[in-house]
C-alpha cells in the first residue's frame, strides 16, 4: 500500500481518509417486481488520504468514477462497502440525521455555476442558508454580517447580497458557490470540476482564489478535474483514476514528470501544450477506442483492453497499487516503467 | 492584477420571474380587457348589492315573464323570470355560488395536486408508484362522468340554506377529479429540479427534506402550475353549468349560473330567449377572460419565450 | 483535381482561382434583441489559403462562433443580421449570392463540424442514411451507391467495422465516434474549406487527441483549408499554421503560429498565454486577467480590452486602436503593438 508514501515525515493525521471505498449502482429492470440485472461499478476499491492544508488532485476521463467519489466523500451517496473517516471518525454509512453535524466540516463546490445556485433566492439567502440549517453556528443577529464577510472573502462586494444569481457572470457565481461552501468553516472542500465551465481568463481567477483561501483558512482540498494542467497547478498529490480504480498516485512531479502507468502516460501525452515549438517533439501515445463500460469492466487490469503492454497475465490478475521494486510511487501495473511524455524528448 | 478585483455584476434592474411576468402581461391589451371582465365578475360575487337593489327572492307571480325594457330601464332592467323574480337580481346573486365554487375547487385541487406531486417526485419508490397509479386511474375517468356519479349519490339530500351547504357537494365532486393535472405538473417539475446542483448543495449542507421541498423545489414547481390555473377555473365554471343542466349540481332554490341556464333552456324555445342568453353570455365571457389570462400567463412565465 | 474544378464552375459562377481560398473582410454581425442592437462581430478579417489551418481563438462571447456561422450562411436571421463586410470564396462574395447558390456552396465548398454531435445528427435516421442523403440530394446518386459511399467515408474517419455501423443510429455511438460521423458527413461532398467549431470541447482528452489527429490527417490528405474555432490554446499550438485571436467581436491579433505564441503583439494574447496552466511546468500563482469579458451590449469606449489591460493608458479609453503591423504578416489592434511586440510592455 501507498499509505505513508511521502507523508512519513509529517506526523500529522489525515483529515480525510478513505479505505477500500466501493460504490456499485444496481441496474434494475421491471416496473412492479424489480430485479437487478447488473451493477455499474462506479468506484471499486479506492484508498485516499488527505492531509490538512493540502490538495489532493483526482484526474480521469468521464466514467472513471471521480464524480461518484466526490459524492461519496461528502455523504451524498453511501458506499457499498469500505470506510470514510473524517478527522478519524467514521462517516461512511451514517443516516442523514447522524451525518448532519459532520457536514459542517466537509463541503462540496460544484462544476456548473448556472445550476448550482437557486435562481429564486438572493445571494444573501444562498450564502446564508447554511446558517439557517445549522442555527447553532452563528447567532441570528450576526448572520447578515457573516454573509457579508464571506462575500468579501471570495472577492465579491458585500453590497450584492440582494442581487439574484442571474445578474452575475459564471466566474462570480462560482465565487458565490465557494462562499456558501465556506460558510460553516469546513476543514475539507471537495471541488468537483470547479473551473471547467469557465473561460480561460476566469479559470485563473478562481484557482488563485482557492489557493489563497487554502493558505488563509488551512483548508484541505480534494480537487477533481479532467483538466490535467489545472490539477498540476493546484495539487500537492495526484491520483489518476480509470474505470473506478486508482491506477497511479504520487506527488505532482512524480505523476507529471515521471509517470509509470501506461494510462497516465497516454493521458498526459494527449494533453496539448500551448507551445508550438513542442509540436512533434513530445512522445505521442494515441489510445485506440473508448473507455469500456463500467457495467462489465474487463477482467484483471481494467486498462488492458487499450494498453499496448498488455499480456495474458493482465487479464488474469488485478494489479495492486504498489510502489514495486524499483518504483518511486504507487502504480497499479505489472509492467510499470517511467516514460516522459510531457516534455520534448525527440 | 489580483483576483480580488472581481468586477461588479451587470447593473441590470433587479427583477424576479414574477415581476417580469407581471410587467410583460401589463402591456397586453387582451390581458387588460380580460382583467376588467374578471374584476366585474368578482365584484358581482363579492358585492351583489352594488349591482342591483332588488331582492331575487321577492317575486310576484303577476310580474312573471316580463321582457326587458327597450333600453334596459324600468323596474326590471333585464325583465323577470317565470316566477316573477327580477332577472337582473337573480343573475347577480347567482354569481357568488358559481365563483365561490370555482375558487374553492381550484384551491383544493392545487393544494392536493402540489402536495401529492411533490411527494411522489421527491421520494420516488413505492410512494411514487402509488400516486402515479392513482393519477392514471383518475385521469382515465372524465371529470364530468366522475362528478355525475358522485353527485347522483347525493341528489335531493342536500340542504341549500347557506352558501357553504349549497356548494359543498359539487365542491367535493369537482375537487376529487380536478387535482390530477396539478399533480402531474408538480411531479414532473420536482423530478427535474431535485437533481439540480443547488438542491444537491442544500442536501450537502444537511438541509431537511421538508426544507428542500418547500424552499428549493416548490417555488420552481409552482410556476408551470400557476400557468394552468386560470384556464382550469374556466373549465370548472363550465362543468358546474353542465352539472346544473343535468340537475345534479347546485340545487335550486339556490341559484348559480348553471341553475339559471338550466331553467332558461325551458323558456328559451317559447320566445323568452333572454332568460337563456344572459347567463350563457356571462358564462362565455368569463370563461373566455380566464382563458385569455391563462394563455398570457403561460407565455409570460415560459423562460423559452423570453 | 479536374473534377473539383468542374464542380466549382457549376456551383460558384465567377470563381477566380488566383484569389485566396476564403477571405473574411470586415465582417459585421449584430443581433437585434427587444429593439436593442447588440454587435456580435465588429469587423473581423482573416484569410485562409488552401491546405492551411487557421485557428480562430477567443473566449465565450468573443464572436468566434457567430463568425463561423456567418461564413456558412447558417445564422438565424432574425435576430442576427449581417450589417457589413464580405465573405469571399475564390473571390466571389458569398453574402451577395442568392439562397440557392449558398445552399450549393454549403457542403460542396464549405462544411462545418459542430461541438455537439448528438444534437447535430437526427436521432430518427441511421448515420448511413444521413450521410447518403447528401449524395442523393446534391449529386443524384442512387440509394445503393450512396450507401457504399457512406461506408467508405465512415471507414476513412476511422470507424471500425463501418459496413455494419452504417445502419446504426446516432445514440448507438459514443461521443468520440459520433464526432467522427459528423466529420464524415462534413467530408461527404469533398469541401475545400472545413470549419471545425470547438470540435473536441465536449470530449475526453484522449478522445480529443484522436479527433484532432484525424482532422489533421484528413486536411493534409485532401489539401483542405481548415478553420479551427476554439478556446484551447494547447490544441491551437498543436495543429494551427496561423492564428486569429478574437476579443469583443474583433480580431485583435493575427499572425503565424510561432509569432503569436512567442512574440505576441497584443496585450490580450500575451495575458492569455500567461494565464493558462500548463501540464509540463509548475507555476507559482497563475497570472490572471482581471475583470470580465465585456458585455457586447455595453462595450467600453476606445479599445474594448482597456479595462482589463496591463498596458492601458488614457488614450486607450477614448481612441479605437488602429490595425498595426509590427512585423510582416503580424497584425495587432493595439495602440502599443510595437512595444508589446518588442516585449517592452
Amino acid at each position: 500500500m501507498n499509505a505513508e508514501l511521502g507523508q512519513a515525515d509529517r506526523g500529522v493525521d489525515p483529515v480525510l481518509e478513505a479505505k477500500d471505498l466501493v460504490k456499485h449502482f444496481p441496474i434494475q429492470r421491471g416496473v412492479v417486481v424489480k430485479r437487478t440485472v447488473g451493477h455499474v461499478q462506479a468506484v471499486d476499491g479506492v484508498d485516499l488520504k488527505l492531509y490538512p492544508g493540502k490538495t489532493l488532485g483526482v484526474v480521469g476521463e468521464s466514467g472513471c468514477g471521480k464524480s461518484t467519489l466526490a459524492k461519496l466523500l461528502v455523504g451524498l451517496e453511501s458506499p457499498t462497502s469500505g470506510s470514510i473517516k473524517l478527522q478519524g471518525k467514521e462517516i461512511g454509512n451514517l443516516s442523514n440525521r447522524r451525518m448532519r453535524p459532520f457536514r459542517r466540516d466537509i463541503q462540496l463546490v460544484f462544476q456548473d455555476p448556472y445550476t448550482s445556485l437557486n435562481p429564486r433566492l438572493t445571494v444573501g439567502d444562498i450564502v446564508g442558508e447554511p446558517f439557517e440549517i445549522h442555527p447553532e453556528v452563528v447567532p441570528r443577529a450576526k448572520r447578515a454580517g457573516e454573509v457579508k464577510e464571506l462575500l468579501d472573502m471570495v472577492g465579491l462586494s458585500p453590497d450584492h447580497v440582494n442581487r439574484y444569481p442571474h445578474q452575475f457572470s459564471g466566474g462570480q457565481r462560482q465565487r458565490i458557490g465557494i462562499a456558501r461552501a465556506l460558510a460553516l468553516r469546513p476543514q475539507v472542500l471537495v471541488c468537483d470540476e470547479p473551473v471547467s465551465a469557465l473561460d480561460v481568463s476566469i479559470q485563473g481567477q478562481v484557482i488563485n482564489l482557492l489557493e489563497r483561501l487554502q493558505n488563509e483558512l488551512g483548508l484541505a482540498y480534494v480537487f477533481i478535474a479532467h483538466d490535467l494542467s489545472v490539477v498540476r497547478h493546484i495539487a500537492d498529490e495526484v491520483a489518476v483514476m480509470y474505470l473506478g480504480k486508482v491506477v497511479e498516485q504520487g506527488t505532482g512531479p512524480e505523476i507529471y514528470d515521471h509517470p509509470r502507468h501506461p494510462y497516465t502516460q497516454a493521458l498526459l501525452s494527449a494533453v496539448p501544450v500551448p507551445d508550438p515549438d513542442l509540436r512533434g517533439q513530445r512522445d505521442e501515445i494515441v489510445l485506440q477506442g473508448d473507455v469500456p463500460s463500467p457495467i462489465d469492466p474487463p477482467s484483471g487490469c481494467r486498462f488492458r483492453t487499450r494498453c499496448w503492454k498488455a499480456t495474458d497475465h493482465c487479464a488474469e490478475e488485478v494489479p495492486s497499487l504498489d510502489v514495486g521494486d524499483n518504483g518511486t510511487h504507487p502504480t497499479a501495473c505489472f509492467y510499470a516503467e517511467e516514460r516522459d511524455v510531457t516534455h520534448a524528448v525527440k | 492584477m489580483s483576483e480580488l478585483t472581481a468586477p461588479t455584476p451587470t447593473a441590470e434592474r433587479q427583477a424576479s420571474l414574477w415581476s417580469d411576468a407581471f410587467r410583460t402581461m401589463r402591456k397586453r391589451p387582451d390581458v387588460i380587457i380580460a382583467s376588467l371582465v374578471l374584476l366585474f365578475v368578482f365584484a358581482m360575487a363579492a358585492f351583489p348589492s352594488l349591482f342591483t337593489d332588488q331582492d331575487p327572492t321577492v317575486c310576484f307571480g303577476r310580474d312573471a315573464k316580463q321582457r326587458p325594457g327597450t333600453w334596459f330601464t324600468g323596474e326590471h332592467p333585464l325583465g323577470t323570470d317565470a316566477f316573477g323574480c327580477d332577472f337582473a337580481a337573480t343573475l347577480v346573486h347567482g354569481t357568488r355560488p358559481t365563483i365561490a365554487l370555482a375558487l374553492s375547487v381550484i384551491v383544493a385541487s392545487v393544494v392536493v395536486g402540489l402536495i401529492l406531486g411533490i411527494l411522489a417526485g421527491y421520494y420516488g419508490g413505492w410512494l411514487d408508484t402509488l400516486i402515479s397509479r392513482a393519477l392514471d386511474v383518475f385521469i382515465v375517468i372524465p371529470m364530468l362522468m366522475g362528478a355525475v356519479l358522485i353527485l347522483s349519490l347525493f341528489r335531493g339530500r342536500v340542504s341549500t340554506d347557506t352558501l357553504a351547504e349549497t356548494i359543498a357537494v359539487p365542491f367535493l365532486a369537482l375537487s376529487l377529479f380536478g387535482w390530477m393535472e396539478f399533480c402531474r405538473y408538480t411531479r414532473a417539475a420536482t423530478l427535474e429540479t431535485k437533481n439540480l446542483d443547488y438542491v444537491v448543495a442544500a442536501k450537502c449542507l444537511g438541509a431537511s427534506d421538508r426544507r428542500i421541498m418547500f424552499k428549493h423545489i416548490l417555488p420552481n414547481a409552482i410556476v408551470p402550475v400557476t400557468a394552468v390555473v386560470p384556464t382550469t377555473i374556466g373549465g370548472i365554471i363550465v362543468t358546474e353549468a353542465a352539472l346544473a343542466v343535468l340537475g345534479i349540481g347546485v340545487q335550486p332554490p339556490a341559484t348559480s349560473w348553471g341553475v339559471l341556464l338550466s331553467k332558461g333552456t325551458e323558456w328559451a324555445g317559447g320566445g323568452y330567449v333572454y332568460l337563456f342568453a344572459w347567463p350563457l353570455g356571462l358564462l362565455i365571457l368569463t370563461v373566455f377572460a380566464f382563458a385569455t389570462f391563462g394563455d398570457a400567463l403561460r407565455d409570460a412565465l415560459d423562460p423559452k419565450l423570453r | 483535381m479536374a473534377e473539383t474544378v468542374r464542380v466549382i464552375g457549376d456551383t460558384l459562377p465567377g470563381a477566380d482561382f488566383n484569389s485566396p481560398l476564403l477571405e473574411v473582410d470586415g465582417l459585421h454581425v449584430e443581433f437585434r434583441v427587444r429593439g436593442e442592437r447588440i454587435p456580435a462581430v465588429r469587423g473581423a478579417s482573416f484569410t485562409l489559403e488552401q491546405g492551411r489551418t487557421l485557428a480562430v481563438v477567443g473566449e465565450s462571447g468573443s464572436g468566434k462562433s457567430v463568425t463561423s456561422q456567418a461564413i456558412m450562411g447558417i445564422l438565424d436571421t432574425p435576430p442576427a443580421k449581417i450589417t457589413g463586410g464580405a465573405v469571399r470564396l475564390h473571390g466571389v462574395d458569398l453574402l451577395e449570392q442568392n439562397e440557392e447558390t449558398r445552399r450549393a456552396v454549403r457542403g460542396n465548398h464549405i462544411a462545418i463540424v459542430f461541438q455537439d454531435a448528438l444534437s447535430a445528427l437526427n436521432p430518427l435516421w441511421s448515420v448511413g442514411f444521413q450521410i447518403g442523403e447528401l449524395f442523393r440530394v446534391h449529386r443524384g446518386t442512387s440509394r445503393k451507391e450512396a450507401r457504399l459511399k457512406a461506408i467508405e467515408l465512415l471507414d476513412q474517419v476511422g470507424i471500425p467495422d463501418a459496413k455494419n455501423r452504417v445502419g446504426h443510429y446516432p445514440h448507438q455511438f459514443s461521443g468520440g465516434m459520433r464526432q467522427r460521423v459528423m466529420i464524415a458527413m462534413a467530408l461527404a461532398l469533398d469541401p475545400e474549406v472545413l470549419i471545425a467549431d470547438e470540435p473536441t470541447t465536449a470530449l475526453d482528452v484522449t478522445v480529443q487527441a484522436q479527433i484532432m489527429r484525424l482532422l489533421k490527417r484528413i486536411q493534409t490528405e485532401r489539401r483542405m483549408g481548415l478553420i479551427l474555432i476554439t478556446h484551447d490554446l494547447g490544441v491551437v499550438a498543436d495543429v494551427a499554421d496561423e492564428v486569429a485571436v478574437m476579443y469583443a467581436g474583433e480580431v485583435v491579433e493575427r499572425a503565424g503560429i510561432r509569432d503569436v505564441f512567442k512574440r505576441p503583439a497584443h496585450p490580450y494574447t500575451k495575458a492569455l498565454l500567461r494565464a493558462i496552466p500548463r501540464v509540463d511546468t509548475v507555476g507559482q500563482e497563475l497570472e490572471v486577467i482581471g475583470g470580465l469579458p465585456p458585455n457586447p451590449a455595453r462595450l467600453p469606449g476606445g479599445c474594448p480590452f482597456h479595462p482589463r489591460c496591463f498596458a492601458a493608458e488614457d488614450k486607450c479609453k477614448t481612441e479605437v486602436p488602429p490595425w498595426a503591423e509590427p512585423a510582416e504578416f503580424h497584425g495587432s489592434r493595439c495602440h502599443f503593438a510595437e512595444e508589446v511586440y518588442a516585449d517592452e510592455r
